[in-house]
């Protein structure tokens, strides 16, 4: 989230699409009802009419997969109807900004195409620069080929018509939506969107959500009170999770992962660290090196010295554009590429798509390590229905882990903001925390290493690895600590002592620090901010739901993200009643700002979006793999033959794997004319394997069930409560029927299509309650992210002759 | 003035000029019978987050003799000001169920049975299992001759249900054994 949970109540307008906030993020409608009964419009675009549709002012349904589309057309109005912020537009976007020659669209493709690699040369798409490496702007907004001219040349084509065919939305549903979101483009307004895996799970999905920030810049609302883009994270720990990075292509604190094309350390520095020519950029990445040699500090301890590259040679590489994501590592598992792994607090074997080719793959592990508070269809997978065990040569270990409440740590929410648990019990039984499991194993590899030897044994024996897991230790590791006698603003530290902030942070080896985002998150001063409980706050934060002095928030307790363009070059808030941060008496008051610069008006300022090399919100984003610009692109599986806005069917950059396993249905295949997307419940967690165990939660949502339009029921013969088979060109999946307006069918390219809608929480590890949903689904992956495409394939639907895998 | 609900009942508590309810001709008798006996009077109060969605509302579980008797949503957490969903609200049982995983367990190659192992036996066996297959599949150069030091064959899948600590390590130790292929709920 760029803001923050309480801050919804602030909006003046609320957009809710691709997220069923209510019954997913219950809390977090607390806030939206707030903003509600305080005037706001609450919107709901989603296939499905749910508990936010009914609290929402109006909901839309729309078809999956057309979100672009519907959000292209807003785009369109936008600009049409000269809603937009000029102001902010002209001076903190890059809509001024002159694109180069080389940059063109034609026909759903961007320049730079390479049909064989499928892939894109983005360095078709750059600025122009003036003589001194500087950007040409024309603050006019004239020059054809300036971004807000090319902007509204792309979208001229979203007219409302190919829109409402598209998305099956009636015209004057699309211009209610647009009305209203649109009237927050002024100073005094603000509108927020809020978002989930709604809009992550297509094979657009960064497109969908590029689409949202390109309104929102537009508007204006960015960095403002009741703003944002709100990416409601799903899980727990999401947002640490992702910065402390289990991911395959980055490290933490959002840093590149080495790949082979940078062999030292000194080629990736050059490689990653951004050169801005324009002193009014800050460019803030410029500061990488500093960060990153914190994190090799941090790894290595005394052996990572600035002589040897602080052991960056030591480290893994990736293969230059290679992808080492789940998509990819399920199909070398299918191939018998992988030997074993470590599989903790998830359920693949449930959650991610094409479940029956997974459920295959894993059974070619050799060895595999699992750790879970319960079994699950993942680390029982061995003996799952239909497989006899004594096939199957899977070495399994099965780890019993310590519940929340049962140890103590951070977790990261949403609104970004650091927050400290505290152990109640001792664990259950013999279960123990993930962290005893990685330093009781990591503690026994590197004495092994040590003993026997083996290849490239430093990059074990070196690391400055915990013997024993001590959550307090770790998290002040990772805000940083001074590795010898400092000086910093005036005040000694010593060695061992806790960095204050990261600009403390060097790359000579005097500091390290796990993660420089959470720098000054614990020092000296203060301590463990996670932990801190205090209500206090100026008027002006109180104005807002400010609470800086409860927790702590990444970066530097910055509670709303890019907050120096809710002001005007004087520092002026543009929204007076609803003020983020203000220049007053030669200082900033309110939020921590975006760097302490003064205004832009006194010359000595920075441009807002301090994380973009050139400083402007990207109205035009150069570094996606499909397009600068959104574009609509049909869903992978697709109801339609046609794409109204060009020749190109599908995303041209879509990742996929091959085998005989991964069948795709093909465009408006007769076998599966329905449309099928999934989403959770509010009972169950995500695949289920934690909350089918929990007896009142199952009572409350014992069974999978498939919605369904009255309109469908009566075409199949099918009634509320029957037993049906939904069956795409992957597999068969068992459910109940529930006939419901809550489903309804869309008109679309001038004819009827259906969706059908299913949860994919349940599991045959909880017997009677149905079996994976995911054995429906295909795995085909965003080309920026590889998230797969679960909220859009096509199926067909019957009544079933007899049920297996459902109690009756 | 507002008042959190600490602040309210020292305030409450120490104030002898605060005109009590029984002042006021309200006979307290039954209430104080009630409370002595509720589950939670003399327990102490800890504070967790709970684990399921990123709104992290606050539950405090309230411990009596080492034994947690009951949890509920934190009514001064700013967040969710003590209300909780459905989930939420089960942490309790869900806590302290008999469903949960007891012992480690193991499931030898073709194997039709779980086996009861303790934790040290496990640890060791995992460790060899992870040495003896980065001594085997580490690859210190690609194709082309560059020095790529990865362990292809070995994974990490999971999780966002650990602690911001946890996955620091986790990460940490996974590029020290060369792993790539490495991924969890984030890009689900």
């Amino acid at each position: 989230m760029t803001n923050h949970w309480i801050d919804i109540k602030n909006a003046d307008s609320i957009l809710i699409m691709g997220s069923n906030a209510a019954e997913h993020h219950p809390i977090s409608f607390k806030w939206v009802l707030k903003a509600k009964d305080a005037g706001a419009t609450v919107m709901h675009v989603d296939p499905k009419f749910s508990r936010t549709s009914a609290r929402s002012d109006f909901h839309v349904p729309l078809r999956s997969g057309t979100d672009i589309a519907f959000l292209g057309g807003m785009i369109k109005y936008i600009l049409d109807n000269e809603k937009y912020f000029k102001e902010y537009v002209v001076e903190y976007t890059n809509a001024a900004l002159v694109v180069g020659k080389e940059f063109g669209f034609k026909d759903g493709l961007f320049t730079g195409y390479d049909p064989k690699t499928r892939t894109y040369d983005k360095s078709k798409w750059g600025f122009e620069m003036d003589a001194n490496g500087v950007p040409k702007r024309d603050k006019s907004l004239k020059n054809p080929r300036c971004v807000l001219q090319l902007m509204r040349k792309h979208y001229s084509r979203y007219g409302v018509d190919a829109v409402s065919a598209t998305t099956g939305v009636p015209a004057k549903d699309l211009l209610k939506v647009y009305e209203n979101f649109a009237a927050t483009g002024r100073g005094d307004k603000a509108g927020t969107v809020m978002y989930a895996l709604g809009w992550t799970q297509h094979t657009v999905g960064v497109q969908n959500i590029r689409s949202a920030g390109i309104i929102q810049l537009l508007l204006g609302n960015i960095g403002v009170a009741g703003g944002g883009i709100n990416a409601l994270r799903g899980e727990p720990n999401v947002q640490g999770s992702t910065d402390h990075t289990l991911l395959y292509h980055i490290i933490p604190g959002y840093m590149a992962m080495p790949h082979n094309g940078w062999q030292t350390y000194d080629e990736y520095v050059k490689g990653n660290t951004p050169v801005s020519k324009d002193p009014m950029s800050a460019n803030w990445w410029q500061h990488k090196p500093k960060y990153f040699a914190s994190l090799l500090k941090a790894w290595y301890g005394d052996h990572a010295t600035k002589e040897n590259g602080f052991c960056y040679e030591l480290l893994p590489k990736i293969e230059k554009g290679g992808d080492y994501s789940y998509l990819f590592l399920f199909d070398r598992m299918y191939r018998g590429k992988i030997r074993g792994g470590i599989i903790i607090g998830l359920n693949p074997m449930n959650s991610v798509p094409n479940s029956n080719k997974l459920r295959k793959a894993l059974d070619n592990l050799e060895w595999l390590v699992t750790s879970e508070l319960h079994h699950s269809e993942t680390t029982d997978n061995w003996h799952r229905p239909g497989v006899d065990p004594k096939k199957v040569k899977t070495e399994v270990f099965l780890l019993p882990s310590a519940h929340r409440l049962e140890k103590e740590g951070s977790v990261t929410n949403s609104g970004r903001w650091l927050l400290w648990h505290y152990k109640a019990v001792e664990p259950a039984f013999e279960a123990k925390p993930f962290g005893d499991m990685f330093c009781g194993f990591m503690g026994r590899v590197k004495k092994l290493y040590a003993k026997e030897g083996g290849k490239l044994p430093e990059a074990v024996t070196w690391l400055d690895y915990p013997e024993k897991y001590d959550p307090d230790d770790l998290c002040a590791r990772i805000n940083g600590r001074f590795t010898k006698d400092t000086e910093f603003k005036g005040k000694m530290y010593k060695k061992g002592q806790q960095v204050p902030t990261f600009t403390a942070l060097k790359d000579d080896g005097s500091t390290m620090s796990l993660n420089w985002l959470y720098a000054g998150s614990y020092t000296e001063e203060d301590g463990n901010k996670a932990k801190r409980r205090s209500t206090e706050q100026t008027e002006m934060q109180k104005n807002i739901g400010l609470y800086p002095k409860w927790a702590w928030c990444w970066p530097v307790n910055r509670r709303i993200l890019y907050n120096r363009a809710s002001v005007d070059l004087n520092g002026k808030p543009y929204n007076k009643a609803k003020a983020v941060i203000e220049w007053k008496d030669g200082k900033w008051v309110g939020d921590v700002p975006d760097g302490g610069w003064p205004p832009m008006a006194t010359g000595k300022g920075r441009y807002p979006f301090i994380m973009h090399k050139h400083g402007f919100g990207q109205l035009f984003g150069p570094g996606r793999q499909d397009g600068p610009f959104s574009e609509h692109y049909e869903p992978v599986e697709t109801p339609v033959t046609k794409n109204l806005f060009s020749g190109q069917l599908n995303s041209p950059v879509y990742k996929f794997v091959s085998s005989d396993m991964d069948k795709l249905c093909k465009p408006a295949d007769p076998k599966y004319p329905v449309v099928l997307t999934t989403y959770s419940v509010t009972e169950h967690w995500c695949g289920g394997g934690e909350t089918r165990n929990i007896p009142n939660l199952l009572e409350a949502e014992p069974q999978l069930y498939v919605e369904m339009s009255p309109e469908l029921a009566k075409e199949k013969g099918i009634n509320n409560g029957d037993g049906v088979v939904v069956e795409s060109i992957r597999g068969r999946v068992e459910a109940i029927a529930m006939v419901t307006v809550r489903m309804r069918p869309f008109k679309v390219h001038g004819r009827v299509i259906h969706e059908i809608g299913m949860p994919f929480c349940f599991g045959w590890t909880t017997p009677g309650t149905g079996d994976s949903t995911n054995r429906l689904t295909p795995f085909v992956g965003d080309p920026n992210t590889t998230i797969p495409e679960f909220k859009a394939c096509c199926v067909n639907i019957r009544k079933a002759d007899k049920l297996t895998e459902l109690a009756t | 003035m507002k008042l959190d609900r600490r602040s309210f009942i020292k305030l409450a508590g120490s104030s002898a000029a605060c005109l009590t309810l029984g002042q006021l001709g309200v006979s307290l008798a039954p209430v104080k019978a009630y409370a002595s006996g509720i589950k939670i009077s003399g327990a102490k109060e800890v504070v967790t987050v709970c684990p399921f969605c990123s709104v992290s509302c606050h539950v405090i579980g309230h411990v009596k003799d080492g034994k947690l008797v009951n949890a509920e949503g934190d009514p001064d957490y700013p967040i969710n000001e003590g209300a909780l969903c459905a989930k939420g609200a089960a942490m309790f049982s869900m806590t302290t169920g008999k469903h949960r995983l007891q012992k480690p367990l193991y499931r030898a190659p073709y194997s039709d049975k779980w086996e009861e192992k303790d934790w040290d036996w496990m640890l060791d066996r995992i460790a060899r299992r992870i040495k003896d297959t980065r001594d085997k599949d580490l690859i210190l150069k690609n194709e082309k001759g560059d020095t790529v030091n990865r362990l292809e064959s070995m994974f990490l899948l999971g999780t966002s249900h650990a602690g911001n600590e946890e996955c620091a390590i986790a990460h940490q130790a996974m590029r020290s054994l060369g792993v790539v292929h490495m991924d969890h709920q984030a890009r689900i």
